[in-house]
C-alpha cells in the first residue's frame, strides 16, 4: 500500500493491501473514541477535496478524516455543469500542481476522472467516487463494517441488492469482497445488471428473496429512478414492490444478519423504514467507520516519498508528540 | 506538360486485371502509358524520360479511402481540405471521399462544389465529396440528390448519425437506385446507443462506462437489408464493427441484395481492451468491440463480405481529446497509418494476400461508389502509389501532416513505408529520406 501513489479503486488492490488498510482503520477507529480524537500524522501536508459532483456525506467524511490527521485542507466544489468538463479537469490538474498540494480527493461524475488526475499529478489521488465506476473508500468501509460485525470476510455470504449497473459502491464491494473470499450474490432489475457481471466472481440471483436466502450481510444499493435509471424501470412503486428490502424479506437471511446501506436512503423504496432503523441495521456505524477508513487511506498514501519512491525503513507511524496517548501505527505490508 | 516517367523495376500490382509482376511502369501525359515491354517503344527510348528506380517496392494503383472527415468547412482547427489531402498522399492515398458532416453540412450544391474546387486547388489527393441524405443532416427532409450528384457528389450519407427514419431511407434508396451511387449508412440505433461511450461488455462493466451494444449497429443493418431488397437501391454500410452485422450482410448478399460494407483499421487490430486506463485515443464510434467481433471482421474482409477497407479518418484537436472519457469526442485519425495497420493486421498473418489487400483499397472502393478506377490499365489516370512493404517505421503522431494527433497507434512499429504517391501523373508525395531508395 505504501508503494502506491493513488487509491483509484479496489480492482487494483491485492487482498493484502486491503487487509493493511482495514487493520490501520481499526487503530484509527480507536482514536476516534478518544476525548481528543486527533493525531498529527498529516501535519504540514495539504489535502484538496475536489467535488465536481455534490456529496455532502462523503465530503464531510473526508474533511473530518483530514482534520483528525491534522492536515490542512482546501475544498473545491462545482456544479459540474460547466461548458467543457474536460477542460475543467485539465485546468484543475494544473492548479493543483501549482498549489503544492500533497493529496487530492476527487469525486467526479465521469468514470475515470481520478485516473486522469493521477496520471497528470505528482500528488496522491484518492477516488471519492467516479461516475459509475468505483467508490473505493465506501467499499472499504463496507468491508470494514462487515468484518467488525461478523469477525471475518472469508466465507461470508453477502447479498448486494439493487441497481448494480450504475453503482460504483457495488463495483468496489464486489472487487473487495471477492478478493477477501466472500461469497457474493447480487440481485436487481435485469435492466440494471451490467453486461457479463458474473466476471467479477459473483453470482446473479433471480430474485431478491433468492439473494437474501441465508445471507450474513445484505447491502442495499441506493436507487435513482428519477435520474439515472429513467426508462430502465417502470416506477418507484413497482421497484419498491419487487426489489424493496422489507422486514419480511430480511427474515430469509441468517437470524443475526447485518443490514447495510451506503446512504442517503430512499426509505420505503429500496429499503423499508423498519429495516433501515431495525435491530440488524449498522447504517450509522458505517458512517463512523467511514472516517476511520479514510484516515487510514490518507495516512498510508501520505507515507509515500514525494519522489514516488518509498523508503522502506521510514514508516515512523504517527509521530511522537507531547501527547503520549497517540497511537503508534505502522502500516503492514 | 511534364516529361514521361518510368517507375523502374518495381513489383507492379494491378488487382483489377490480375497483374502481379516485376516490371517497369510508364507514365506519359498524366496517364498510364504501358508496362514493361508493353509500353510504346518510342517512349522507352525517349531520352527525356525521368527514370525512378523502385526496385524492391510495390507499385499499385493509388489507394482510395472511401471514408474520411476533412472538417472543412467549419472546423478548420481540426483539419482542412489541404491538411487532410496532405495526410492522404503521405499515407499513399490518391483519392479520398469525404463525409458531409462538416459545419455547415454538405447538403447543397455550393458546398459540394466548394469541396470539389478546394480539393482541385490544393492539388494533392483527389477529393470526392459525399453529400448529405437529409437537409442539415437533420433526418427530416431529403436533399436535392440529383443536383448534388451533378455537382460532384459520389454518394450520399448522413454519416455521424444514421438515417433514422425508415421511410426516408426507403425514398433515398429509390431516388439513388438508378443514379448508380450508394446510400452510405452510419448504422447505429440512437436509442440503443443512448449515452454509450464504448462497447457494451465486460470491459465497460468493469470500467463503469456506459456501453453501446453491438446490436445498436446490427438492427439498423437488418432494417436496411429489407429496404434495399424492397427498393433495389444500394446500401453501403460504413465502418462495420460487429460480427452480427457481418452475418446480416453476408446473408443478404447471398440473396442478391445490393448491400456492401467497409471497415476501418482499428477494428482489425484493437478490441475494447484498448480503452483500459480511460484512453480517449481509443474512443471511436462505432466502438472497438470484442475479440470475437474482430475475428469475424477479418474473416469478412477475407471472403469479400466487407468489400473495401476505409480509414474513417476523424481528426480532433488535442484539447478535444484531453480530459475525461465521457466528454471526449469520438474518432481517431487514420490516413497516415492505415496502410501499415492493414499490412500488419491482414497480410503479415496471412489472412489476405498483398494483391487482395490492394484490391480492397483501390478498385473495390471505386466499385462501391459505382465508378471505374483503381487500376493501372493503359490510358487510365496515372494515380499510383509506391511503397516498400518490408520497411518498418514507428508511428509518431507529432510528425503527421494531419492536424489530428488522435491515434491509438502512437509508438507502434508498422510495416509499409509509402515512398511515392502520384495523382494524374504528378508527384504529390515523395518520402523525404528515400533518396537512397528512389533513384
Ligand atoms: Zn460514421
Amino acid at each position: 500500500m505504501t508503494a502506491r501513489k493513488d487509491l483509484l479503486g479496489l480492482e487494483d488492490l491485492s487482498a493484502d493491501e486491503i487487509v493493511t488498510i482495514l487493520d490501520n482503520a481499526r487503530t484509527f477507529r480507536e482514536v476516534l473514541d478518544r476525548p481528543i480524537p486527533k493525531v498529527p500524522s498529516l501535519r504540514g501536508m495539504t489535502a484538496a477535496n475536489l467535488f465536481f459532483e455534490p456529496s455532502t456525506r462523503t465530503r464531510l467524511s473526508f474533511e473530518l478524516a483530514e482534520k483528525r490527521l491534522s492536515a490542512d485542507t482546501v475544498n473545491f466544489q462545482t456544479s459540474g455543469s460547466s461548458v467543457s468538463k474536460g477542460e475543467t479537469l485539465r485546468d484543475t490538474a494544473r492548479n493543483i500542481e501549482a498549489m503544492g498540494i500533497h493529496l487530492v480527493v476527487i469525486r467526479h461524475q465521469a468514470s475515470g476522472a481520478p485516473h486522469y488526475l493521477a496520471r497528470h499529478l505528482e500528488a496522491g489521488v484518492i477516488n471519492a467516487g467516479d461516475g459509475t465506476h468505483e467508490h473505493p473508500t465506501q467499499g472499504l468501509l463496507d468491508i470494514y463494517t462487515m468484518r467488525e460485525q461478523r469477525g471475518r470476510i472469508a466465507g461470508l455470504r453477502v447479498a448486494i441488492v439493487g441497481d448494480v449497473m450504475h453503482s460504483r459502491v457495488a463495483r468496489s464491494n464486489m472487487w473487495g469482497l471477492v478478493k477477501l473470499g466472500a461469497e457474493v450474490v447480487i440481485a436487481g432489475p435485469p435492466t440494471m445488471m451490467p453486461a457479463e457481471v458474473e466476471r467479477f466472481g459473483v453470482s446473479v440471483a433471480r430474485s431478491v428473496d433468492e439473494a437474501i436466502e441465508g445471507a450474513d450481510v445484505v447491502n442495499i444499493l441506493r436507487i435513482q429512478l428519477e435520474r439515472q435509471c429513467a426508462g430502465l424501470y417502470p416506477s418507484l412503486r413497482e421497484y419498491a414492490r419487487v426489489y424493496g428490502v422489507t422486514a419480511e424479506r430480511i427474515r430469509r437471511a441468517k437470524p443475526d444478519v447485518t443490514v447495510m446501506h451506503p446512504g442517503p436512503m430512499n426509505r420505503g423504496v429500496e429499503i423499508a423504514q423498519d429495516v433501515a432503523d431495525g435491530e440488524h441495521s449498522v447504517i450509522l456505524q458505517q458512517v463512523t467507520n467511514g472516517v476511520a477508513v479514510r484516515m487510514a487511506v490518507l495516512y498510508l498514501l501520505s507515507r509515500r516519498e514525494p519522489s514516488g519512491d518509498v523508503a522502506e525503513s521510514e514508516t515512523p507511524s504517527v509521530e511522537a508528540t507531547k501527547n503520549h496517548d497517540e497511537p503508534t501505527l505502522s502500516p503492514r505490508r | 506538360m511534364t516529361n514521361p516517367l518510368c517507375l523502374r523495376g518495381g513489383r507492379v500490382l494491378d488487382p483489377a486485371r490480375g497483374i502481379d509482376r516485376v516490371q517497369d511502369l510508364w507514365i506519359e501525359g498524366g496517364k498510364i502509358a504501358g508496362w514493361g515491354e508493353d509500353a510504346p517503344s518510342a517512349l522507352r527510348s525517349n531520352p527525356k524520360a525521368e527514370i525512378v528506380d523502385v526496385r524492391g517496392a510495390v507499385v499499385c494503383p493509388g489507394l482510395v479511402d472511401i471514408h474520411v472527415h476533412l472538417r472543412e468547412p467549419g472546423q478548420e482547427d481540426r483539419e482542412t481540405i489541404e491538411t487532410g489531402a496532405r495526410a492522404a498522399v503521405r499515407g499513399g492515398f490518391a483519392t479520398v471521399a469525404c463525409m458531409p458532416n462538416t459545419d455547415p453540412p454538405l447538403d447543397d450544391r455550393p458546398r459540394v462544389e466548394y469541396v470539389r474546387r478546394r480539393g482541385l486547388e490544393v492539388g494533392l489527393a483527389r477529393v470526392l465529396p459525399i453529400a448529405a441524405v437529409t437537409k442539415g443532416q437533420q433526418g427530416m427532409e431529403l436533399t436535392e440528390i440529383e443536383d448534388l450528384v451533378e455537382a460532384g457528389a459520389v454518394a450520399i450519407s448522413d454519416d455521424g448519425k444514421p438515417v433514422r427514419n425508415a421511410e426516408l431511407m426507403r425514398r433515398a434508396l429509390e431516388l439513388t437506385r438508378d443514379l448508380g451511387i450508394p446510400v452510405i449508412q452510419h448504422a447505429e440505433d440512437p436509442d440503443l446507443k443512448g449515452v454509450g461511450v464504448m462497447h457494451e461488455g465486460w470491459v465497460s462493466t468493469r470500467m463503469g462506462l456506459k456501453g453501446i451494444p453491438d446490436i445498436a449497429e446490427s438492427v439498423i443493418v437488418a432494417r436496411d437489408v429489407l429496404l434495399a431488397e424492397l427498393t433495389g437501391g444500394h446500401v453501403h454500410v460504413a465502418h462495420v464493427s460487429a460480427a452480427k452485422t457481418v452475418d446480416l450482410i453476408r446473408q443478404a448478399r447471398a440473396r442478391g441484395i445490393r448491400i456492401t460494407g467497409e471497415t476501418a483499421p482499428h477494428y482489425l487490430v484493437l478490441t475494447d481492451e484498448a480503452v483500459e486506463g480511460y484512453d480517449t485515443s481509443a474512443k471511436m464510434n462505432p466502438p472497438l468491440r470484442s475479440e470475437r467481433d474482430r475475428d469475424a471482421l477479418i474473416e469478412a474482409v477475407q471472403d469479400g463480405t466487407l468489400d473495401c477497407l476505409a480509414t474513417d479518418h476523424a481528426p480532433h484537436t488535442d484539447i478535444d481529446k484531453d480530459g475525461d472519457f465521457d466528454s471526449a469526442p469520438f474518432g481517431i485519425v487514420g490516413l497516415e497509418t492505415a496502410l501499415g495497420v492493414y499490412l500488419k493486421a491482414l497480410v503479415e498473418p496471412g489472412h489476405l494476400t498483398l494483391p487482395g489487400l490492394i484490391a480492397r483499397m483501390t478498385v473495390e472502393p471505386y466499385r462501391v461508389l459505382g465508378r471505374r478506377g483503381g487500376t493501372l490499365e493503359p490510358g487510365a489516370e496515372a494515380d499510383v502509389t509506391v511503397f516498400d512493404p518490408s520497411h518498418r517505421w514507428t508511428v509518431r503522431a507529432s510528425e503527421f501532416a494531419s492536424k489530428g494527433r488522435n491515434t491509438p497507434f502512437e509508438g507502434w512499429e508498422l510495416p509499409g513505408r509509402v515512398l511515392l504517391t502520384l495523382v494524374g501523373g504528378r508527384t504529390v508525395f515523395r518520402a523525404e529520406t528515400s533518396e537512397a531508395t528512389l533513384r
